[in-house]
């Protein structure tokens, strides 16, 4: 189980949320809400154990993440922002790359892969020649690969086309349905009827408690 | 887990062949300064002798400074680096793997580009021996102090100077220690007791600098 307690966390003296508890179980999809600025990066980052919290901690079946940190990013898969594909590289060697650091054993065919997110016939173009919405593919292709519980996923959908979307939500439901967990912060509605699927709302905290 | 450094590297090596004016320019910077230095200094034998040592590591370690910054730089931008710490494997290993790359890339081409100084500065066979050796064992702790000084540095806009700041005196007593050895066997003297200092500066380097860069990474990151 995956589970935060009593997160608070801090940014240039601002408090951006604080105690803030929840668990994510097996099979759940949790989608996190808010309004710019509310702390969604933030509470990723802390959920990925990029960046200590002010209070509290994240806990990997009741292993503080930071003292577990192999165990726990052998079941992580982070897409932040910045997706960590290369420009010079084409998409098929960051693919690789990939495959190689997360999944070294895996036999699974990239090329078929990347065919699966619509990238066939782009494989061997350098990443910087890619658009957006390809660049963005890349990095997702890596969700067809990855044997990781956890997916933790910052705006997954931005620049990806409505055919896309619903690919993405197809595979999510599948994850869930073989006990993975989804967390992903998005700003479309998701069209997941699904008793697994939950969402939490991040609020600003009240003006006189924003500061430190 | 070696075989996740070795893909660290290959990547390292792959996307460095992408751009190869990177890699070229310190390179570059090091050959224009040793020519220029006996172009403007004039035929003497002897003064271009006494001046070599100093020249030589001055220009080495100029260009493995401005080579430096562009260790991390990238990776942070696109956010390689962010998943890079996200991997099931030890940082303090991969950032050695990434330092390694980075030696491979700037550091052994000037080493090789070595015998040509000899030419310029005419040096005899113990002296350009003595170089080349303190070449080989001074730069990869360049290198791994350096790197602790870009992963302290990569989350601000305008590390540069603040980089070079902390450089400077953590890559004094290799500089010294160098050109000792190579004045030392200019004279004829035995130097190995100075090699064997350097080795021993590149031995604790290779120990605990990867654990220093490592922890480093995780506080800018944060």
């Amino acid at each position: 189980m995956l589970e935060a307690r009593a997160l608070s966390c801090v940014r240039e003296d601002r408090l951006l949320f604080k105690d803030l508890s929840f668990s994510v179980d097996e099979g759940q999809i949790l989608q996190i809400e808010g309004p710019n600025g509310v702390g969604k990066t933030s509470l990723f980052r802390l959920l990925a154990g990029l960046q200590p919290a002010y209070a509290g901690d994240v806990f990997w079946h009741d292993h503080a993440i930071a003292s577990i940190r192999e165990q726990f990013y052998q079941q992580l898969l982070f897409l932040g922002h910045y997706t960590g594909v290369k420009p010079e590289l084409t998409a098929f060697e960051n693919l690789r790359f990939f495959q190689k650091m997360h999944n070294p054993t895996q036999q699974q065919d990239l090329w078929a892969v990347l065919a699966q997110v619509g990238l066939a016939g782009y494989e061997d173009l350098l990443s910087s020649q890619l658009s957006a919405g390809q660049q963005r593919r890349v990095a997702l292709a890596r969700l067809w690969l990855s044997d990781a519980n956890i997916w933790l996923l910052d705006e997954p959908f931005t620049a990806i086309d409505k055919k896309g979307v619903k690919v993405l939500e197809q595979l999510f439901l599948k994850h869930a349905a073989r006990g993975g967990r989804v967390i992903l912060t998005t700003h479309q509605d998701l069209q997941l009827d699904n008793q697994m699927f939950s969402t939490l709302s991040l609020r600003k905290p009240a003006p006189e408690q924003q500061y430190v | 887990m070696f075989k996740a450094c070795w893909s660290v590297i290959e990547r390292e090596l792959l996307s460095a062949s992408r751009r190869k004016s990177d890699i070229l320019n310190p390179i570059w910077f090091f050959l224009i300064v040793i020519t220029l230095f006996p172009l403007s200094i004039g035929p003497k034998a002897n003064t271009l002798t006494s001046i070599a040592p100093g020249v030589i590591w001055v220009a080495a370690l100029l260009s493995c400074l401005l080579s430096l910054e562009r260790l991390f730089k990238d990776d942070y931008v696109d956010g390689s680096l962010e998943q890079l710490m996200l991997t099931p494997y030890p940082l303090t290993l991969l950032v050695a793997a990434k330092v390694l790359a980075h030696w491979l890339l700037t550091c052994l081409p000037i080493i090789l580009f070595s015998p040509l100084m000899a030419v310029f500065f005419s040096l005899d066979w113990p002296t350009f021996w003595a170089i080349a050796l303190t070449l080989l064992l001074g730069t990869p702790t360049i290198c791994l102090l350096g790197a602790i000084g870009v992963a302290l540095t990569v989350g601000l806009r305008k590390g540069g100077i603040l980089l070079s700041l902390i450089m400077l005196p953590l890559s004094i007593p290799v500089l010294i220690i160098s050109t000792l050895a190579i004045d030392a066997a200019s004279m004829s003297q035995p130097n190995i007791a100075y090699l064997a200092m350097l080795g021993a500066i590149l031995v604790a380097a290779i120990t605990l600098a990867p654990m220093a860069i490592a922890v480093s990474l995780r506080i800018s990151m944060s």
